[in-house]
């Protein structure tokens, strides 16, 4: 059948995105590739600045200390977060590994992920502390 | 208990309206009256011009998909009592252009459901005298939760992406093909990919996740759409660095 | 069916899989760089490392083939995101060839400053 000409089309509003709690938390979700973007940015400064020489690399730490840049980073913190925690959520959905004929479970999927995450970041502390 | 309670229904009678209105009713309520027997009361009982879709009312047939109190569930699953004191504020199914009352128009779905080939492809079939195609258990876990599909549309009513772009695909025609990807029985996964892959087929979904929340027998075609992706991605970079040797 | 049939190329598998390894890139090894960098030493909860040690660190080969990828690769991730974000948020899909270009046209060129910045450090 064809839709009949009468038949009403509900307009979606401009905010559909906050109407609802998953929606929202979708949005908020998807934004956190904005801080994402915005500490690439940043570790570039601080590449650039490394670069440049230990004065260049002192003003570079002052400028990060700045109650402003500290709490854009706080925030940022927040939001890539939530982006590791949402992503590794959505892994085990999308990855799908057969071992030996059976299907590796969900749960070790996830687990994979947080041990690699543990051992990235161990590493990354370890060449940056040392 | 509490006997009765207050149903807001959606009306859309487009000869005399240019949009719907809310309309009140009071219906009795027992502990286990579903939405769909308040409105089967209404319209035996106080007005008989009410227009909805029902049949096995019990979860299976896939007709009583509808909005209510916001959230898109199925008529006959879902019980009065856990919305007292009321009112219970049911609409159409969203994202479907509504005809009448809480009855919209699927003929985008129906178009769009042949067109991933829900059917088992192979090159070529058994003759029936050499007896079934033999499927192992694990083997048939692969797909099984994508067979469950009752074709409802919960979940196109729940995607935000459907909201926006009524071009995308959509959940459940992706579940369904998945659900023919992973038969072992099937050979058609190429054939379908035309049209899983294209940029309106899972590439425009976002993950929001809401079909899977929506749908009421557990397909979760969020997790298919995302493991086609994955598939078909794979795939791409396969013929691409390989053109001959991929198939 | 023939399965050799002339395909109309989408990038968006392309696309889609480099979203994810940023996405994957990002989750790994952002959050203990956000910590450290962005937290702990600014606020002084841990103390900054010298000069000497990061200019090490930064002019290993290896590192700067690393963090290239992550930044890259992030960079793309974001953009992918932003787009879609951008046209369902505002709902201005029928931009998308313009807000496409833009968006990983953005990825593309903060990478090649990416590259030149830890080229030269």
């Amino acid at each position: 059948m064809t839709t009949p000409v009468r038949a009403y089309r509900h307009p979606i509003p401009r905010t559909w995105w906050a109407r609802r709690r998953s929606y929202r938390l979708f949005m908020l979700r998807e934004i956190s590739c904005v801080f994402v973007a915005w500490f690439v940015v940043y570790v570039l400064l601080l590449v650039h600045a490394i670069g440049s020489g230990s004065d260049s690399y002192d003003q570079f730490l002052d400028f990060s200390a700045n109650p402003l840049v500290v709490a854009l980073n706080v925030v940022t913190l927040i939001f890539i977060l939530l982006h590791a925690v949402t992503w590794f959520g959505s892994a085990p959905r999308a990855i799908v590994v057969h071992l030996r004929g059976r299907r590796v479970p969900e749960s070790a999927v996830l687990a994979g992920h947080y041990a690699a995450w543990l051992v990235v970041s161990a590493i990354v502390a370890w060449l940056v502390l040392s | 208990m509490v006997d009765r309670i207050v149903m807001e229904v959606s009306r859309y009678r487009p000869e005399v309206e240019t949009e719907p209105v809310l309309e009140a009713f009071e219906v009795p309520l027992t502990r286990e009256w579903a939405v769909l027997d308040g409105l089967n009361y209404i319209k035996d009982q106080l007005d008989g011009t009410l227009s909805f879709r029902w049949s096995c009312r019990m979860g299976i047939c896939g007709s009583c998909g509808m909005t209510i109190n916001g959230d898109p569930k199925l008529g006959c699953a879902t019980f009065l009592v856990d919305y007292l004191p009321g009112p219970v504020r049911v609409e159409p199914m969203r994202n479907f252009p509504v005809i009448r009352d809480l009855v919209v128009d699927l003929s985008d779905f129906m178009a769009k459901l042949p067109t991933v080939k829900p059917w088992i492809i192979r090159e070529d079939e058994l003759p029936v005298g050499d007896g079934e195609y033999l499927q192992t258990p694990a083997e048939m876990d692969e797909y099984q939760k994508f067979s469950m599909c009752i074709n409802c549309m919960l979940c196109y009513s729940a995607c935000p992406v459907y909201a926006l772009d009524p071009g995308f695909l959509g959940p459940a025609a992706i579940a369904l093909g998945q659900r023919y990807n992973l038969d072992s029985r099937d050979e058609g996964a190429a054939d379908r990919r035309d049209v899983l892959a294209a940029p309106e087929g899972a590439w425009a979904c976002t993950l929001v996740g809401e079909c899977t929340t929506a749908c009421p027998k557990g397909v979760d075609p969020a997790g298919a759409i995302q493991r086609y992706k994955l598939t078909a991605a794979t795939q791409s970079v396969k013929e691409l660095l390989f053109p001959r040797g991929a198939r | 069916m023939s399965a050799t049939a002339p395909r109309r190329r989408s990038p968006e598998p392309y696309l889609w899989l480099l979203f994810s390894a940023g996405g994957m890139a990002a989750a790994l090894v952002l959050p203990v760089l956000v910590l450290l960098f962005g937290v702990a030493f600014p606020l002084g909860l841990l103390d900054a490392p010298d000069y000497a040690h990061l200019l090490a660190v930064v002019g290993n080969p290896l590192t700067k083939l690393v963090l290239f990828g992550v930044c890259a690769l992030a960079l793309i991730h974001w953009a992918h995101r932003f787009r879609f974000t951008l046209e369902h948020g505002l709902q201005v899909g029928r931009f998308d060839r313009v807000i496409s270009v833009c968006c990983y046209g953005a990825a593309v060129v903060v990478s090649a400053v990416a590259a030149w910045v830890l080229l030269s450090a």
